[in-house]
């Protein structure tokens, strides 16, 4: 009736080797929990947003209770485990490169860097691609588009549903190196390392300053005028600004609707 | 010189003297939780120069994609993890034994074409197939399975045909050349391999113990283990994409020969899991569909990360070998199947 005795095996004779490695565990334990826990934090706040689709949200979820109950299976076990069964399942140290799990830590919750923004968009040339059909539009009145289907209607469908109307787009303003400003969206198809930029090349009524990585909401018309992107060649359309107003960033920073 | 070996020896690992060796150990371990909160709390002290330093574009850009590779990354990882635990306890090695041809060069081709129901990336590859060498299976067939396995499941081959509506041929074409490159690979293994590059997987078995003990711990080894090695090289990939300009893919792809190569080393550098690269690689409209097969083969066989992570779990021995003859053979077959098919 009385299988546990929790005091018995502190005894320093034997408990030094299981005393070792219980500790190790612990650490083990504490980076896990850690690890568990800020990727639920970022799961269930719109900090996931910055770096993934929200698609993997589930999964982040999923994967952060997982990693807390393998914390939490680390601690019971330890805590239950005797002293002269102590050595069998842990002969090996534990890595050395374990200890790098503590970067993401640190960069997601001292950090938290901010998504992409004009520095990458510089740097990536625009990804626009032909979409594979145009849904359909209301017929008149304003429109508001996203910055990549604005770009594939002005450059595959000659703008065909966007003339003689108001549109406005939301967008994060990147300057070439020529100053000329655009109206940027990057796009992910799966997590920021393939996130690519969709251009819009800003005419009219452009506000005297603008600071990269404002975000803006334009209003304007379409313009048939196009120009290349220096880094790719790929095709950018202008958009002629009639009103542009500073608007907070979005919880969702990217845009996915243009490849569906 | 005899003088000096003496210690030496005593001090790296001797098998038996754990009396000498225990107060030195248990110094050195003693200290690892409390050098975790020591860590935590500096870096919580000094949060505000840190972002500072941090604060140029350059580094913002680095830090958000290697968080990106880190958190896409992590499910697939910890779904890989799960699986290679329940692979470890609760899969007899009979079982693996009855499943497979008896004759290795057979159970090749059986273990690649089996890696087409392993719904993930290459991230939950690398612990599955360590958890079959463990369970008895082939190195062969499990080399096979380790290639296989990221690139021909339901959801890569999905988002193939989706990333390439007007190509379906691509589809087509990435299940031959990637199934072909590992069934090679394993018999290549087969025939070249030794035992002695493979090193054991370094973790003792769990007889003896509850199942829950050797679940949990199988998963908490093979996070903290496969988890490090993902960060260096989320860390690698991060660098490369900030770092290398678009320009340079613009000159390469004007060459047929270059632009194929161009494109397997982009995917080597680039690590970007095996759901998603067909997406990149149909944004990178200036290359043939050849050198984009390419780009599609490779990638989920041969990359940084993998290449860590692989080293992390098979040894660096092994990883050394088998790394640059995947990524030549690779490159072979998908440059000889979009010739035929494409």
């Amino acid at each position: 009736m009385k299988p546990e005795k929790p005091l018995e095996p502190e005894k320093p004779l034997e408990s030094e080797k299981p005393a070792k490695s219980r500790l190790n565990h612990q650490a083990q334990a504490a980076l896990l929990f850690l690890l568990g826990a800020t990727v639920l934090h970022a799961g269930l706040t719109d900090l996931h947003l910055r770096y993934v689709k929200s698609g993997l949200r589930p999964l982040l979820l999923l994967s952060g209770a997982v990693l807390i109950a393998a914390a939490a299976a680390t601690v019971w076990y330890e805590w239950r485990r005797r002293p002269h069964s102590g050595h069998l399942g842990e002969p090996h140290r534990e890595p050395r490169v374990s200890w790098l799990l503590t970067l993401p830590l640190f960069a997601l919750i001292l950090v938290a860097p901010p998504a992409l923004g004009s520095y990458s968009a510089n740097h990536t040339g625009t990804a626009l691609t032909k979409p594979l059909g145009y849904p359909d539009l209301p017929d008149k009145g304003p429109l508001r588009l996203g910055v990549g289907e604005y770009a594939a209607r002005a450059v595959y469908d000659h703008g065909r549903h966007l003339r003689g109307r108001p549109i406005s787009i939301t967008g994060f303003v990147a300057l070439d190196g020529t100053g000329a400003p655009y109206l940027v969206r990057m796009s992910l198809n799966c997590c920021a390392a393939d996130a690519q930029p969709v251009k819009i090349a800003l005419t009219g009524e452009v506000p005297p300053v603008l600071q990269p990585d404002t975000w803006l909401e334009i209003t304007g018309t379409y313009t048939p005028r196009r120009t290349k992107d220096p880094v790719n060649d790929g095709p950018v359309p202008y958009f002629r600004i009639t009103h542009a107003k500073p608007v907070p960033a979005p919880s969702d920073p990217y845009d996915d609707a243009w490849n569906g | 010189m005899a003088t000096t070996t003496t210690p030496t020896r005593g001090t790296e690992e001797p098998p038996r003297h754990d009396d000498e060796r225990a107060p030195d150990e248990d110094s050195r371990h003693l200290t690892s939780p409390l050098l975790l909160t020591l860590v935590l709390l500096t870096a919580v002290m000094f949060q505000d120069p840190v972002r500072r330093a941090l604060a140029a574009p350059v580094m913002q850009s680095w830090m958000t994609v290697f968080v990106a590779v880190v958190l896409q990354a992590l499910p697939f990882l910890v779904l890989g993890v799960l699986l290679s635990a329940a692979i470890a306890v609760f899969v007899p090695p009979s079982f693996f034994a009855r499943a497979l041809p008896k004759r290795p060069a057979l159970a090749v081709p059986v273990a690649g074409a089996a890696g087409a129901v392993l719904p993930g990336c290459e991230c939950a590859s690398v612990p599955v197939a360590g958890a079959l060498v463990r369970r008895g299976v082939a190195p062969a067939a499990a080399l096979a399975f380790l290639l296989s396995a990221p690139a021909i499941n339901p959801i890569v081959l999905t988002a193939t045909a989706v990333a390439f509506p007007g190509n379906p041929e691509m589809v087509l074409a990435r299940f031959v050349a990637s199934l072909l490159v590992a069934c090679a690979m394993g018999w290549l293994w087969q025939r070249l391999g030794r035992a002695d590059w493979l090193r054991p997987p370094a973790r003792s078995s769990y007889e003896g113990q509850g199942r829950g003990v050797a679940f949990w711990g199988s998963v908490r080894h093979d996070v903290m283990h496969a988890g490090g090695f993902l960060v260096v090289g989320a860390m690698a990939a991060a660098t490369l994409k900030s770092v290398v300009p678009g320009e340079w893919l613009r000159a390469a792809a004007g060459n047929p020969v270059l632009s194929v190569l161009a494109l397997a080393a982009l995917a080597v550098l680039l690590s970007i899991c095996s759901e998603a690269d067909a997406f990149v690689a149909a944004s990178l409209t200036q290359f043939s569909l050849t050198a984009r097969l390419t780009f599609l083969v490779v990638g989920p066989m041969i990359d940084l990360k993998l290449f860590a992570m692989q080293a992390g779990t098979f040894g660096r021995t092994f990883a050394l070998r088998f790394a640059p003859a995947t990524f030549a053979l690779a490159v072979l077959v998908s440059a000889v199947t979009g010739a035929v098919l494409l």
